[in-house]
């Protein structure tokens, strides 16, 4: 904690993102209501803009923002194209339990 | 470095509250904490131009979405079993948090800088917000955006084509049972769409 009082290591952010994947990584893995698989997608995506930010602060270099602003894009295009795929499984099968739907099984 | 681990613990606390609830909506309140508290990481890392983003995009648009999907699939199941009202119950705490949270949010604007930089780092970001060159301001941001990183943003745009043309492919035909709005609707009424494209 060398510099400035208030100046908290990059390593910290970094950890914290770690943190914050993993925890989105266990909800898609244990959880099964589709929404909230979504939800710890954008969990995961959260912690990637993170250490994006981080690293742009790290070193005053801003093409780590326009990245984050990327992933940002990205995560709301993956949150509406999975919201639909959701609505439409659901009209389909009426069941909302992601081991349930099996119809593209060979 | 206190306002940092304030802020990371609530953040881990309400990732790992929106990742165990069990019903979809509590979930969707956790998140929401979740991208404030992260915005609000966002700001001490001088990244103003993500902060708002966060708020706007994250905040405002996708967890939107999750609502009215959740809105969506739970509307056909059944009514809710109506409970007891606790609005008047919580109406006066909820008064106290809306004030203690404006007066904050006045407090914090009246007093200027949010987030301190690295040793290294000899520029401040807010007071300053418009000028170029100062490292994480909007207008540093927008000049980096528009100059060096001009691909990323338009595929920026593209994505963001492809997402809608997906969404409504996906979901824009319903099938004849679950259209109550419109029951006259014709089955292949987007063909002429997809024919138009070749």
């Amino acid at each position: 904690m060398s510099g400035a009082p208030m100046t908290v290591d990059i390593s910290y952010y970094i950890i914290l993102s770690a943190v914050i994947f993993f925890i989105g990584v266990a909800g898609v893995i244990l959880r099964r209501n589709p929404l909230i698989v979504l939800m710890s997608i954008e969990l995961m995506f959260n912690a990637a803009n993170l250490a994006l930010v981080g690293f742009a602060r790290e070193w005053s270099n801003n093409a780590g923002h326009v990245f984050a602003f990327l992933v940002i894009t990205v995560a709301a295009a993956e949150a509406a194209i999975g919201l639909a795929i959701v609505v439409v499984v659901f009209r389909r099968s009426k069941n909302v339990d992601v081991d349930e739907v099996a119809g593209l099984r060979g | 470095m206190i306002l940092f681990w304030v802020l990371a613990t609530l953040l881990v606390v309400s990732a790992v509250f929106t990742v165990t609830q069990k019903s979809p909506v509590h979930s969707v309140v956790g998140l929401l904490f979740n991208f404030v508290i992260l915005a609000t990481l966002y700001l001490t890392l001088n990244a103003e131009f993500i902060f708002v983003i966060q708020i706007v995009v994250y905040s405002g648009a996708i967890l939107i979405l999750f609502v009215f999907v959740i809105a969506l699939l739970s509307s056909g199941v059944g009514p809710f079993p109506e409970g007891p009202n606790r609005l008047p119950r919580i109406v006066v705490p909820a008064a106290i948090v809306l004030l203690a949270a404006f007066g904050f949010l006045i407090y914090g604007l009246t007093r200027g800088s949010a987030g301190a930089l690295p040793a290294h780092v000899a520029t401040s970001t807010s007071g300053e917000v418009g000028q170029a060159n100062v490292f994480g301001s909007v207008a540093d941001f927008g000049s980096a955006l528009f100059s060096t990183h001009l691909l990323p943003f338009e595929i920026t745009a593209f994505i963001l084509m492809v997402a809608v043309i997906g969404v409504v492919m996906l979901a824009g035909d319903a099938s004849p049972d679950k259209t109550r709005h419109r029951p006259k609707r014709r089955p292949r009424k987007r063909e002429p769409i997809v024919k138009a494209n070749l």
